[in-house]
């Protein structure tokens, strides 16, 4: 009753005189509204829309929190390696002996690279997260140098991930 | 209470509060098993055995799986609502992809109970 409240809101009374212009807009942009969903009158607003990411300006807060997602999607995809590798670790000597054959080969080294530089960039952005519910990092200037920072500081670590690795 | 407890509504206060306690285990669970890397210099089958026959391993193991499971739900949950805009194929992703979660869970609770 949107219409009755304005009316008495705008005029102290509820006049039913002073109703009837509201209650006519009502039942127009109601019919105009049905017909619409129903498609026989159709109102385009023509708004510009790009979605080509290579054209959208992407800030450092930005590439912090597509990389927080990309992070979070691959680890939970890299946790079946992850899992796999602690279960046939643990089942036998034999087991524990195969799984660490495989460490010498390139794939299982860069498999485990690619998990270990996934939780390191999930977990070092998750605490920045954690940070910015306390009220830190909130503004342009250092939520960019926060951002830059998580970055910066997770290349290091996965150059140190590769080093201890291999 | 009792229909908030009978549907499967999503609460978001709900999903906030548990996307970050349970991060926190995580968090420290990774740096638990980090620690146990960087601190053992040759990781033999009887250390790493012995580490997760001890009780409180398991415990630790198990609490950081079921962490795992509700974080993926909420987190891969965001991930969908954004970027698959099929409602049929966005629920038959979120249905599989829970499901791997609760297979991993599954899998950890099997060895844990086996070492």
């Amino acid at each position: 009753m949107l219409f009755f409240h304005t009316v008495t809101r705008h005029y102290g009374v509820a006049n039913f005189t002073l109703m009837v212009p509201s209650i006519t807009w009502w039942v127009i942009t109601t019919i105009v509204g049905l017909l619409r969903v129903n498609g026989q009158v159709t109102v385009k607003k023509q708004r510009p829309v790009n979605l080509d990411l290579s054209t959208i300006s992407m800030p450092a807060t930005a590439k912090a929190s597509i990389l927080h997602r990309i992070s979070g999607v691959a680890l939970f995809f890299a946790l079946s390696f992850v899992i796999w590798a602690w279960s046939e670790s643990l089942s036998s000597p034999q087991g524990f002996e195969f799984v660490k054959s495989l460490f010498t080969g390139f794939i299982a080294k860069f498999i485990a690279w690619g998990a270990v530089i996934a939780l390191l960039y999930h977990l070092v952005a998750g605490v920045r997260h954690l940070l910015m519910d306390m009220g830190r990092f909130e503004e342009l200037g250092s939520g960019n140098a926060s951002a830059k920072f998580v970055i910066a500081l997770w290349v290091v670590l996965a150059v140190l991930a590769g080093v201890w690795i291999w | 209470m009792v229909v908030n407890q009978a549907s499967l509504k999503r609460d978001g206060v709900q999903d906030f509060v548990s996307l970050r306690a349970t991060a926190l285990v995580l968090a420290s669970y990774a740096l638990f098993i980090l620690g146990y890397f960087l601190t053992t210099p040759t990781v033999t089958f009887e250390a790493w055995q012995g580490l997760f026959s001890n009780l409180a391993v398991k415990v630790y193991t198990l609490a950081a799986l079921v962490c795992m499971m509700v974080h993926t739900r909420i987190g891969l949950w965001q991930v969908l609502t954004d970027y698959v805009k099929n409602a049929k194929l966005r629920a038959i992703l979120g249905f599989f992809l829970n499901l791997m979660a609760f297979a991993y869970v599954a899998v950890g609770f099997f060895v844990l109970w086996s070492v």
